[in-house]
This record gives structure tokens, sequence and C-alpha cells, in this order.
């Protein structure tokens, strides 16, 4: 395939690094697929969410029982604003070669991402404290199984992170750093978007159901 | 020891797990897996093959070498799933009103494995091995996009393959058959080990595919040779990337469906269990939502592969290619409307059932257009019966049955009656065998010489043939009949006298297939025995029409000396016509390729131990296993030097020596094809 | 007569399955695969003339007529479309007609009699029939009036099942929790082979029953001898519960009022462990 053809959906480094440009192509493809197969595990527990928060409940809690909107809103602040800080460091990556400013960016990102999971941790205690465990009725199992996987794949980005950057320091901003970055970001910004899902179907409709 | 220390240590493993079993016959199984074992290492050993195996094998990230193992991973299960077929078929045989010789549990963990290694580890790795083999060739690209993770996904696949004989060899498997419905697959029903070892093994089977499909697809949008725009390409890559976009979206479902039975298992939550708000419909919903696409990700690259093999063998081009391309991506798209006929039968609305039965039967729209596209590949050509073309021959005749079958299932009216009986096992049989199957030996026939720079004998291709063809017929079209009389899947024993006739003919049906496995492998001994006599270094025993004949035989690891650059489908064709075939490049360059690493199969390794320890609940070999396979993960991202260079100069060195082998071949005619005097560079007559 | 002595000679009558239907409803799905058959024939008959005759046409050793070029041509191409677009509007057409005139949920259009109602539990690994309409019950045995549809009433205690009557029609799953319905009709006295098609355990094959279709007086007759059973109350049908195989058919004099009704509940209230039966919360399935 000819040079021109490679515009792959992203941050593009064709100015500053077009040979690593021409690497990202197949790669970031690669990772947007990957990504699509993710959403796919994400809707079909959204799908058992959404059947079992109505056929599930056998008698215990309901989803207005357990949805805390002023946690859940604390938490999309965190999260949405972690996904503009990636954003900034998605920047410092294209347009910086020290890494010192992408360190920054990534540096609150994973401030943002730790807060995100500590509020989480803390609605999951308070429920299990309630007695409203996952082992009580197929709805908390949906509850806590959409909403532990989700932030699974948080604490997995924030590994990634923690990998990427010790690599980051070890070796200064290579190439491969540098892809491995950009694909990071999109594996964020996608856990933004199934936020906000989860925060429309579990959180919003649950509150007012 | 104290109790609490030892389940610390080994969980709920204990001595008595271990063989000699309770039934004679599992424990001549496991005693037969434990003697291969050995004697695959004492083999390895003796031969002083170990270095060999992993310098080349085992440590390889070449598309090809990950394509052949997985094929030999395929045939190894295909074994063991067939003998356990043939197992199935002599107790049903003999159990009319009568006890036959296994127990009725035994009977159950045959038919829940042969299921499960027949999906899982042996069509799945035989189409991914196929399609790793064949479809980089035929786009000229030098590997997979991500050869790497391609490894992965070998050895992911083989540790679940090693789950399953593990379970062989320790505990028992699952009862739940190949789609382990819950309720009966919950710890209320099912406890014990059997259930887990299933689940574990399908799920790493599913993380590997996942990970296939992505590669499969990227490489395909990203990496065809100059000029191979997607309606160039030959239809084997169309349904390679068809299969690798439902591997995409259809195996999450299944790691989603394993997944929650597996929190229901281990953390008593209630997603499928009786009560408790659990509801096993969401099961059912999630696991075909999985288990339909996937009949289609097994069927698709079989008929790309028919698509090549009855378009070479007819000398000809294919028919209908733009027609066969929008069939398949028909039959992809259809593939994800339809799971619901899984389960007619389990009360919801009538017209929600008619709308799923309709949806079915338009599938058989594109799927009878094909058949009728191969026959006018057909018409004026030039047809040659070789072994691989009298499989396509049964694939066609048998699938129109197998088409019939499926309109009938597809009618709810019909579907109430044959739900679960021998009629539904003999209509996924008829699809998978002369389909799936069948094209997949096609396929190894077809690019053996390919792959190793010899043909395999004619002879025992066309024995094989014919034992496969008539085994299928005798051991299915029966079943057919026996489930139209009321016989039930899975049953054990039975008590109607008029079903023993039928039974019997089945039994034989499933002694002559044995007979076709062995024919084949007496095939590939001889072959090997003759390979100078039927060398075809030139690399184009067929006259074929793609690019993966436009190279030596086998090809170098980097596939081509220069990428091609193509002006139309059927570029080598033409090339080959205008005598141009055979010419050396004006230059060339340093090519680089991946270099070997352990890590993939590191990784497998640590995922066997992580599923085998989860599956008897040692708790701290899971987690090792799970570390270890993630550790796998990390390392590989601090390798910086994964590449190695091929210099030009040894480029054009092995080059220009297969260009001046190709050059002092002479041509052979399609007369000649399966003769001695075939090196390789076969040629039209007209 | 007990189950297990249940041979060819006594129980299937003069065929078996959909071979032979004896009922309305597997008459309609025995025609409608006849039907089937024939329509989809037109398609693939074409394929059992057409391959032997190119391959015998076009051999290489005949030297026919060689195209190796030609690859599209309009006219074939409408026709191979074309044909399986209309067949399987047809069949669409039927399907939809078809079912809806077995509506396995809606009784039949047959007959001025009410449907006699029947309620099945599903149990491992034997069927528990209760007459709600009688106050009686039987295990392995469902004897009804020939010639009156049967309403059933279908639910589990246990992993999944499927009841059918495979000369009678069906089937539909039994899942615990949930009640499904089936309507059947036997059409003349007769005895018909019963069971469940979905694996459930060790003795899934042995879990079969008889239907007995007899004439009114002898259904008038079965039920008041029925009368003088024992009682079915909760301690009874605890027992009953247990996974056993039951050689011989057994009957219930008398009913406990609702218990359909509360093995269906029994699985929607929170306090009940899941996957408990109601019998036992202890003893092992396999």
């Amino acid at each position: 395939m000819s040079a021109g053809k490679n515009l792959h959906p992203g941050i593009n480094l064709g100015h500053s690094d077009p040979a690593g440009h021409h690497q990202a192509e197949p790669v970031m493809f690669g990772f947007w697929i990957f990504l699509m197969s993710d959403l796919v595990l994400f809707a079909l527990l959204l799908a058992t969410y959404s059947a079992m928060s109505v056929h599930g409940v056998a008698g215990g809690p309901e989803p207005r029982d357990v949805t805390d909107l002023a946690s859940a809103g604390i938490e999309t602040a965190l999260l949405l604003l972690s996904s503009f800080t990636i954003g900034m460091a998605s920047l410092a990556n294209k347009y910086h070669d020290d890494g010192r400013r992408l360190l920054q960016w990534l540096g609150l990102t994973a401030v943002l991402g730790i807060g995100f999971l500590a509020m989480e941790a803390r609605d999951f205690a308070s429920l299990i404290a309630e007695g409203a465990v996952p082992q009580r009725s197929g709805f908390l199992s949906a509850h806590f199984t959409l909403l532990g996987c989700h932030a699974l794949h948080v604490a997995a980005g924030l590994l990634w992170m923690a990998v990427l950057v010790l690599q980051l320091m070890a070796t200064g901003l290579e190439r491969a750093l540098r892809l491995r970055f950009m694909r990071l970001a999109l594996f964020w910004h996608m856990l933004d978007i199934v936020w906000v899902a989860i925060l429309t179907f579990v959180f919003l409709y649950g509150a007012a159901g | 020891m104290s109790e609490e220390l030892l389940y610390w240590l080994a969980g709920d493993l204990r001595w008595s797990d271990f063989p000699p079993k309770a039934d004679m016959i599992a424990t001549i199984a496991a005693l037969i897996v434990v003697a291969g074992a050995i004697g695959v290492v004492a083999t390895l050993t003796i031969a002083r093959r170990w270095r060999w195996l992993f310098d080349n094998w085992l440590s390889s990230l070449d598309h090809k070498k990950i394509g052949i193992m997985y094929m030999v991973l395929a045939f190894v299960m295909l074994l063991r799933a067939v003998i356990e077929a043939v197992l199935m078929r002599i107790q049903q045989a003999l159990s009319v009103n009568a006890q036959g010789v296994v127990s009725a549990d035994h009977f159950a963990q045959l038919f829940s494995t042969h299921g499960t290694i027949m999906i899982f580890f042996v069509a799945m790795p035989f189409i991914s091995g196929l399609i790793n083999y064949v479809m980089p060739l035929q786009i000229g690209a030098r590997d997979l996009t991500f050869p790497f993770m391609n490894a992965v996904g070998l050895w992911l696949s083989a540790a679940g393959a090693a789950i399953l004989m593990a379970s062989l060899v320790i505990g028992e498997f699952s009862t739940g058959g190949w789609s382990g419905y819950p309720p009966f697959t919950e710890l209320a029903y099912s406890p014990g080990e059997g259930v887990d070892y299933w689940i574990w093994a399908v799920t790493l089977s599913s993380i590997g595919t996942t990970l296939t499909g992505i590669n499969f697809a990227t490489t395909i949008y990203k990496e065809r040779c100059e000029g191979m725009h997607l309606f160039r390409m030959p239809l084997f890559c169309w349904t390679s990337l068809c299969t690798a976009i439902l591997m995409i979206f259809a195996m999450p479902p299944l790691t989603v469906a394993t997944a929650l039975l597996a929190l229901d298992r281990y953390a008593g939550f209630h997603f499928f269990t009786n009560g408790a708000g659990g509801n096993m419909m969401n099961y059912a919903n999630l696991f075909w939502l999985f288990g339909h696409p996937e009949v289609y990700i097994l069927i698709l690259p079989a008929f790309g592969v028919w698509s090549e093999v009855i378009s070479t063998f007819s000398g000809k081009r294919l028919y209908g290619y733009a027609s066969m391309v929008f069939a398949v991506m028909c039959i992809a798209v259809l593939s994800f409307t339809v799971w619901l006929h899984h389960f007619f039968t389990m009360g919801q609305s009538t017209n929600v059932n008619a709308v799923f039965g309709i949806a079915t039967m338009l599938i058989g729209i594109p799927t009878g257009v094909k058949v009728y596209d191969w026959l006018l590949t057909m018409y004026r050509g030039r047809i040659r019966l070789t072994a691989p073309m009298l499989f396509a021959m049964t694939f066609l005749l048998c699938f129109v049955i197998g088409g019939l079958t499926g309109i009938i299932l597809a009618n709810p009216p019909v579907d109430f009656q044959v739900h679960n009986s021998l009629f539904l096992v003999a209509h996924f049989h008829n699809m998978l065998i002369p389909g799936t199957l069948f094209g997949m030996i096609a396929g190894y026939m077809f690019w053996f010489p390919k792959a190793f720079g010899f043909r395999l004998d004619e002879r025992w291709g066309r024995i094989a043939w014919a034992c496969w063809s008539g085994g299928f017929l005798a051991a299915f079209m029966p079943l057919y009949w026996l489930g139209l009389m009321g016989m039930m899947r899975r049953t054990a024993i039975s008590f109607e006298a008029a079903y023993q006739p039928w039974l019997n003919a089945a039994w034989a049906g499933a002694a002559l297939i044995v007979c076709g496995i062995v024919a084949l492998g007496i095939q590939l001994v001889v072959s090997v025995r003759r390979r100078s006599d039927l060398a075809v270094p030139v690399g184009d025993p067929w006259d074929g029409h793609s690019l993966e004949w436009w190279t030596p035989a086998p090809p170098p690891e980097y596939n081509f000396a220069r990428r091609p650059r193509i002006e139309d489908t059927e570029a080598f064709t033409n090339a080959k016509r205008d005598g141009r075939a055979y010419h050396a490049p004006p230059s060339y360059e340093d090519i680089e390729v991946p270099r070997n690493t352990l890590i993939p199969a590191g990784i497998g390794a640590a995922g066997f131990v992580c599923a085998f320890a989860l599956s008897w609940h040692i708790w701290w070999a899971a987690l090792l296993g799970l570390a270890a396979m993630w550790a796998g993960v990390v390392l590989r991202s601090l390798q910086g030097d994964t590449e190695r260079v091929i210099p030009a100069a040894e480029v054009q060195r092995q080059n220009e020596a297969w260009l001046d082998c190709a050059r002092q071949t002479a041509p052979v005619t399609r007369f000649a094809e399966v003769e001695r005097i075939n090196r390789g560079r076969a040629m039209e007559t007209t | 007569m007990s189950i297990e002595t249940c041979t060819n000679a006594d129980c299937s009558g003069s065929g078996h399955g959909l071979l032979s239907p004896a009922g309305l409803i597997a008459q309609i799905q025995q025609d409608h695969l006849i039907q089937t058959v024939l329509i989809v024939s037109v398609v693939i008959v074409p394929v059992f003339i057409a391959l032997p005759l190119l391959l015998w046409r076009y051999r290489l050793a005949r030297q026919n007529v060689y195209s190796p070029e030609w690859r599209f041509a309009w006219a074939p191409e409408f026709v191979i479309w074309g044909v399986p677009v209309v067949i399987v509007g047809f069949l669409g057409f039927s399907l939809w007609h078809t079912l809806h005139r077995i509506d396995p949920y809606r009784p039949l259009g047959t007959g001025t009699e009410p449907p006699l109602h029947v309620q099945v539990v599903g149990l491992d690994w034997k069927f528990l029939f209760i007459y709600p309409g009688e106050g009686i019950a039987s295990v392995n045995e469902l004897v009804v009036p020939a010639g009156r549809q049967i309403a059933f009433d279908i639910t589990a205690d246990g992993p999944m099942m499927s009841f059918i009557v495979p000369r009678l029609g069906g089937q539909i799953y039994a899942m615990a929790g949930m009640r499904t319905k089936l309507h059947l009709i036997a059409d003349a006295p007769g005895s018909y082979r019963g069971l469940n098609t979905q694996y459930n355990g060790q003795n899934f094959a042995r879990q079969k029953f008889e239907l007995k279709a007899v004439g009114p007086d002898e259904y008038r007759q079965w039920v008041r001898s029925s009368r003088n059973g024992p009682a079915l109350d909760m301690a009874r049908y605890a027992a009953l519960a247990k996974p056993s195989v039951i050689d011989r058919p057994l009957r219930f004099g008398r009913v406990e009022d609702g218990l359909f009704g509360s093995i269906v509940a029994a699985y929607h209230t929170a306090d009940r462990q899941p996957g408990d039966r109601l019998s036992s919360a202890g003893d092992t399935h396999r």
C-alpha cells in the first residue's frame, strides 16, 4: 500500500515522524479492531444487566436501591477529566520528544484513574455492608460484574500505563513507545465511552426507575 | 498433613483423581495419553531433536510454521475425538434394551469431550492453521501484521487442548455437552472439576481465537501487496476475512457466557442458576450468539478452499467471483440474526419463532448460489478428479442434503419434533464433515506440496476419500432416520428394537471413517518415503491461479524475494501465459523477519497452569499462572531487538537458485499432473 | 405395565415418531416436513443431475469445449439468485402459516369439548403429571381421553428438561421457576411414548413415560380408580423430587392445593438457596 493511503484515524505522526506514522498504520488499525471486540463484551454485559435488572431482582434490592447518584457524579467527573488529561498526553506524545510533558499529563491521568477506582471501591464496600452482595440476586450479580469488569479494565489501563512509564524512563520516547502511548490513549477513551453507557443505563435509569 | 493445609497446597486434587479409574475403558484411555506423552518425549530424546524442535518450531513466529503447528494440533485432537465417536457409536449399537459397554456418566463425558474437541480443538485449529499458512501468501504479504500475537493465539489454543487431554488422565470431564447448558452445569447439579475443565479450556480457545481473528482482519486490510485491491483477492482470502470478522464479534459472547458461568460456580453469583433471579435463558442467548456465527466461522474458510480447488482442477477462473463475495458477506451478516433457532422450543412467542425461522432460511439463498457458482465454474472446464477434487464432489452432493435438512430445521413446526434428536446431530455433522472437515482435508492435500515441497501420494488420497465419503454417508444418513423415529441425542441406552439396524449402519460408517483416517496416515508416510519422486521444487504443481503458487516449495521464510505487484486476480496465470512467470526481478533488498522467541509458548504454558489450577481450586498456582501470562506480555514489550535482517545478497542467491530451477524444469501438462514428471511447473494445455 | 418392559411390540404401535403421527399436531408437522422437502427439491435435484453430467462432459480426457476465461453471465445469475429467493419466499409464507396453526401456546381450533388440563413437572428422572380438574396425579403414566385436546402447563424442579410425545407432537422446554405451555391431541386410542429430550444427568435416557389415550368411559374409570391412591402432600412430593428412576408408574388420589404453583414460585423467593430442590438441600446429583 502506498504511503499516501496510510491515514489511520487518531493522532497523526506524519509531520514529525513519517516512518513512525507508516508503522502506526496497521498497529493502530489492529488496536481499533481489538477495541471493537472489547466493546462487544461490554455490550453483552450491559444486555445481561438490563435483563437481570428487571427479571433478576428476586425480592432483593432493586436498581434504585443500589445507585448512588452523587457518587456516580464524582466518578464521572474524575473519568471524563482523565480523558481530557490523556488527550493532552497524546498531544505531548506527538509534539515533544523529551517525554517530560507526557509524563506530567500521564501522572495526572493516573491520579484521576486511581481516584475513580477508589470511589468505586467505596461504593462496592457500602453495598456489601448493606448486605447487597452479588451472591444475593441475579440483578446484584450483574451489577457487580458489569461495574467490576469496567473497573478491572481501568486497573489494567493503569498497570499498562505504569509499565510504559517505566519503559519511557529507561529508554526515552522511542518510536515503538510512542505507538504504545497512542494505543493506551485509545483504550482509555474507550473506557470513558463505556462509562457513559454505564452511567446512563445503570445510574440514571436506575435512579429514575 | 491437615486437611486445610492440603487444600491450600493442592486444592481439591487428590491421589484418587489419578488413574486407575473406576471405568476400565477410561483407565485405558488415560494410559494411552500418558504412554503417548512418554513416547513423544522419548522419541525426541533418542533422536536428539529437542533443540531442533525448540529452535525451528516452538519458538517460531513464522506464519507458515504456526499454520503447520495448528494443523498438527488439529490432527492429533481429531484422532482422539474420532475414537470417542466410534466408542459412542458402539455403545449405542450395543445398548438397545441392554447396558452396552460404557456407563451413562462416561458416555456423557464422551459426547461432551467429542463436541468440545471437534469444534474448538479440531475445526478451529484447522481453519486457523490453513488461513495462517495460505492467506498471507495469497495476498503477497511477508507475514501477518502481528506475528507475536499469532503465536500467542496458537499456544493458547494448544493450552486449551492440553486441558482436554489432562482431563482424560486426571479427574473427570464435564457431562454437560459441548454447549454446557446451565443450570445442569451449575454447582448444584455438576459439582466437581468437569465443568470447570470445560469452562477454562473453552475460554483459552476463545481468547486465542479472538486474537487470531484481529490478526487476520488487520493483515487482510493492511498487508496486501501493491495492486491487490480487495476485489482482486482470491476467494479464500475473502472467506478468511469474513471468518476473521465473525471471530472478532462472535468470540466475545462465548467469553462472556463462560465467564459468567464461572462466576456462578466459583463465587456464588446467580446469572444462570435456578432461582435467586438467575435465568438460564440468558445463557442460551449468549452462547448461541457465539454458537451460530461459529458454524459460519467453521464453514466459510472451507468455502474458500472449495472455490480454489474447484477452479484450479477445472482449469478455469472462478465463475461469479463478485456474486460469491456478495454471498459470503450475506452469510456472514445473516449469521448474527438467527441464533434463536437453536431454541425454538423455549416458549417464546410464535411471531418471534417465525421471524427467526425465516431469517434462517434466508441464509439458504446465498449458500445455494455458491453451490451453483461452483457448478458453473466446472462448466466448460477441464476437470481432473484428483483427491482434493474428489472430496469437493462429495462435498457438493452431501452439502445440498445438509442444506435441505437445515431448511427443515429452520421450520419451527418440524423443529419442535426433531430438536434435540439425532436428526439434528445428523444435520450438523452433515455440514461439518463434508463441509468443514473435507474442506480442510482437501486444503491440506492441495497446499501440502507448497508447504513441504512434495506432493501427497494420489492413490492413498483416493482411498482416504472413498473411506471418508462412504463412512460419512453410512454413519450419518441413518441418524436422520433415527431422529425422525424419535431417537434423541445423548442417549446412552435405548429401548426401541427398531433402532437397531440403523444404529448398526451408523457404527459401521464410523468404523469406515477410522479407515479413512488410517488411509490419511498411510498417505503421509508413503509420501514422505517417496518424497524425491514427488518433489515439486518449482512450487506450482496444479497450474495454480493465485500468488501462493508463485514462490518456491517450500517458500522461504520471507515468502517473496520481492513482493509481487499485480494487475488482475489471476496475475500468476497471466504471467505464466505470457512466459514471464520466472523472470528475475530488477533488484533485491534487505528483508526483516521476526526473531524467534519462546515467550508465546511460555504464555501458553502459563495459561495451561492457570486453567488447570483453577479447575482444581489450587489458588496459588492459578495466580502464579495468570501473573506469568502477563509477565510474558510485559517481557515482550521490553524486548528491543525483535527483527532479524536477511541481507539482499542472500535473498538474491536463494531466489535465483529457484528461478534457475524453474527455468530448467520442463513444463508438465495436466494429463501428467499426478505423475512423477510433475516437478512443480504445471502448464495449461490448449 | 412397567416402563422397563415397554419394548417395541408393546409401545411403538405401528411406527415411530414423526414417521407415524397419531395426532393432529404431529400430522401437520409431518405434512409440513414433506411439503418442505418437495419444495426444496426444486433447488437440490438439479445439483444431483448436473454434477455427474458436468464431470462426464468436461473431464480432461474428453477435450470438450474449453472456456478458461468465462466467468460471468447475467442469465444464469438471475436464475441462481432468483429461484432460491422465490422458493424461500414461498417457504417463509408456509412457515408462518403452519406455525400459527400449531402454536403450542394456543388451544387447537378443534372439537367443542374444553381441553383437559394437565400440569407437568419434570423431575430427575421422571415426569409428574397433575390433573388439577380431577384432583389426582400420576408419575410416568399419562392417561388421557382420545380425541380431546390436552392443555399442558410445564415446569421443572431440577435442571432444564424438554417434554415431547413424538407421535403426538411437542416439544417444549421444562424450566425451573418458569411455566411453558403445550397443546396436544391423540386422535385415536393407543399407547404413545413420551420422553425428556434434554440431557439432565446419568439416567436421562430412562426418563420416559407412557401416554395412554383411552375412550371416555375408560378414562373416567381410570380417574375413579386413581382416587384410591395415596395423597400427594408436600412431604411425599419432597421424597418424589429426589433424583431417582421410577420403574412402575405411580398414582396419587389427592393433590395438595396449588402444588404446581408453589413448585414454580419456590424459585422466585429470595430466602431459598438457589439450586436447592424443594426436596433436598444435601443430596448430590450424580
